[in-house]
């Protein structure tokens, strides 16, 4: 099947017929856990991902004693497919999860001044942990959706009078500011594509992910992939991205 | 990388430790200084020092990671708890974990893996001093390190840092500037063959000053290219 | 201190004009590049790279030393200095019939026993098959095993031999090498012998080493 996608790509052709730089389907839809206080699931093609938020109570780091705390996790679970393995995330769940961050803590979508609760001591905690559900290519564009879209649907948990949360109450929404949108261009010999399915993840030279923001400002970039990119290309590639993400800035609500 | 604040980092076009915009700090490389090692290099940028060796191509435990085709390449990337300012608990950490996946997808492409089935050539970057740019140091250092050892390869790979400070574009940050940046970018290159093959931002920026930022990279990847040749030629032509 | 050319991976031997391509390099565009640290070699019909340093790759008609590993069912596993094992099947280590009801493998090599061999069998995949069977394979008793950086072993051996018969001859020692870059050596001044050797792995991609080394003996 691999080498089959990889004559097609070369042909500029894919092999559900897509056009090299068209996305799969995409659907998504907020609020899908109860217990959670934001939450969001997408489905990209055949990927499916869930990126789930909870809010606690923490002592913010020494160097910022102003801000809230932000921290991502992704879980490859072995249920999505045969190539995850239980334990801990591996080296690839480890760097979805921090490209997913950084696209996120760069961009200062969060208005992370505004979680204090008392400054220096007691801080608002944003945990969102990415689920993978079913790996068919292109996790990372999902998993950033995700994240985007629960963030943007999160309610702040109420707190007592001790700044304890009191769970299933909530006072307004999380204040989310930008929307950043993370695009993969992948790159075959010369040929670019976009949102790679899983049989074309294997046979991908280079990948450059890139996260835009609504300005056109770039806020993370990340290059994957074993094969180095002509530095000639890099030009293109970032105008793909930013092309491409402002369509699908337009499905996040 | 912590908080950007608005901490004077440029003060009429000099940085704080004296260098110009497009200036790096002292580089110094030396090679073969494990002996225990097939292939060991030291590599630092002004404060920050990394220590690289590389054993193999050796074989490869357990059976089921053996790739019967091609050899692999296995890198782990580790900051000594004394390199930095707040001691660091020892061990691997996310960011380790992350940073030793790029620093072997940033080598991968140089090495000739095929010339030995079912083998693993391992790397492994220490970063014993701190100071900003840690991983294109060790980039830097592993390149060598695999020179030395006699692993087959394309090129050298040459890497470095650069990013915006205060609103200027500037090369090779330091742990301060690294921490107040508007952002930061690592490059790695095989100058030669103008193929970049790591590539990581985080910060804002406009298009254009990406665009710029990256020219100024491969500038200075070439430099670093030809020193890292130098090191390399001193060690067999300098003997006694 | 003089030194041959030292070529760096990714440096350009020459472009290739039909010759034909040896060890230690690659192309690209007609052009012929350096996979290694090391010492060139062009000439009008080759272009390869001596690598100044690396681990053995094993080759079909290898004349390699090696030490027995374990002593398996219908062979031996041999360590031949690299990441890749050599097996001695019973058919290539012993001549005679073999009832393996009454004999104990070991009875003719056993483990830590060391022989020079050849490589008979190397696939691409590199399963090596070593052989005893000619007439130069024998096992080599007492004596002791120096390891040298095997694209060295050349230096050592000398144009037609004569770099090691020098150091056999001012030594009086037996010395056998192997492609390997094991060096098997046996007599009462080693010590000498080994020091020898040694200057010459460290040195080389040196020029005069043969002048230094028979002064070194000469003593």
């Amino acid at each position: 099947m691999e080498t089959y996608a990889l004559e097609l790509i070369r042909n500029e052709k894919r092999i559900d017929g897509r056009a090299l730089t068209q996305f799969r389907d995409i659907e998504i839809k907020e609020n899908i856990i109860e217990n959670a206080e934001g939450s969001a699931y997408v489905k990209l093609g055949n990927t499916q991902v869930i990126a789930g938020i909870k809010m606690g109570v923490g002592t913010p780091f020494p160097d910022t004693p102003d801000e809230g705390i932000l921290s991502v996790n992704a879980e490859f679970t072995p249920l999505a497919s045969p190539e995850f393995e239980s334990g801990p995330p591996g080296e690839n769940a480890i760097e979805l999860a921090r490209i997913v961050d950084r696209g996120i803590r760069e961009s200062k979508s969060i208005e992370m001044e505004k979680l204090v609760i008392t400054p220096g001591e007691k801080v608002l905690s944003v945990f969102i942990d990415i689920y993978i559900i079913d790996n068919q290519g292109n996790l990372l564009d999902a998993a950033a959706l995700a994240a985007l879209s629960a963030l943007l649907n999160t309610r702040i948990p109420k707190l007592d009078a001790e700044g304890k949360i009191i769970r299933g109450e909530h006072e307004g929404k999380l204040p989310v500011v930008h929307k950043p949108i993370t695009v993969s261009v992948c790159k075959v010999g010369d040929k670019l594509f976009l949102d790679p399915a899983k049989e074309e993840e294997t046979i991908l030279d280079a990948k450059l992910s890139i996260a835009v923001m609504e300005d056109e400002k770039i806020c993370a970039m990340q290059k994957q992939g074993s094969k180095g990119i002509e530095f000639d290309v890099l030009e293109k590639m970032v105008d793909l991205a930013m092309e491409k993400s402002m369509e699908l800035r337009k499905l996040v609500k | 990388m912590g908080k950007k604040s608005d901490t004077e980092l440029i003060i009429g076009g000099i940085r704080i430790d004296k260098r110009l915009p497009d200036q790096t700090r002292e580089i110094k490389m030396k090679v073969g200084n494990i002996l225990s090692a097939n292939g060991s290099a030291e590599v630092s940028f002004g404060d920050t020092t990394a220590l690289a060796s590389v054993h193999g191509p050796r074989q490869l435990f357990p059976r089921h990671l053996q790739e019967s085709q091609t050899g692999i390449l296995r890198v782990r990337y580790n900051m000594a708890p004394f390199s930095v300012d707040e001691r660091k608990s020892p061990g691997p950490d996310r960011r380790s974990t992350e940073l030793s996946k790029v620093i072997r997808l940033a080598l991968e492409p140089a090495v000739f893996l095929d010339d030995y089935p079912k083998v693993t050539v391992d790397g492994f970057v220490e970063i014993i001093q701190a100071d900003g740019s840690t991983r294109v140091t060790g980039i830097n250092a592993l390149s060598l390190a695999l020179a030395t050892a006699g692993i087959p390869m394309k090129d050298l790979v040459a890497a470095c840092s650069v990013g915006k400070i205060n609103g200027t574009l500037v090369v090779d940050l330091n742990g301060e500037e690294d921490n107040n940046s508007e952002s930061d970018v690592a490059v790695a290159m095989i100058p030669n063959r103008n193929l970049v093959t790591l590539l990581q931002m985080d910060g804002m920026l406009t298009k254009e000053e990406l665009m710029h930022l990256l020219d100024l990279a491969k500038k200075t990847c070439k430099k670093i290219y030809e020193m890292q040749r130098e090191a390399l030629l001193e060690k067999y032509k300098g003997e006694e | 201190m003089k030194t041959r050319e030292i070529i760096l991976p990714g440096d350009m031997l020459d472009e290739r004009k039909g010759r034909k391509l040896g060890n230690g390099v690659y192309e690209k565009d007609d052009k012929v590049f350096s996979k290694f640290l090391g010492v060139p070699r062009v000439n009008e019909n080759e272009l390869s790279v001596i690598p100044l340093s690396g681990t053995y790759l094993p080759r079909f008609g290898d004349r390699i030393i090696g030490v027995i590993e374990t002593v398996e069912v219908s062979g031996w596993f041999v360590d031949i200095n690299s990441p890749y094992s050599a097996f001695l099947p019973l058919s290539e280590g012993v001549d005679e019939f073999v009832d393996l009801q009454r004999s104990e493998l070991t009875r003719y090599y056993d483990v830590d026993d060391i022989i020079l061999c050849k490589l008979s069998k190397v696939t691409k995949n590199k399963t090596v098959q070593a052989s005893m069977r000619d007439f130069e394979s024998r096992k080599l008793r007492n004596g002791v095993l120096l390891k040298v950086t095997p694209t060295k072993i050349p230096r050592i051996i000398g144009k037609e031999g004569s770099m090691i018969m020098m150091i056999k001859n001012k030594t009086a020692c037996e010395i056998v090498t192997g492609q390997n870059g094991l060096v098997w050596i046996r007599g009462e001044n080693k010590e000498k012998a080994i020091e020898a050797i040694l200057t010459i792995e460290k040195e080389s991609h040196t020029i005069g080493l043969t002048e230094k080394i028979e002064k070194m003996l000469g003593e």
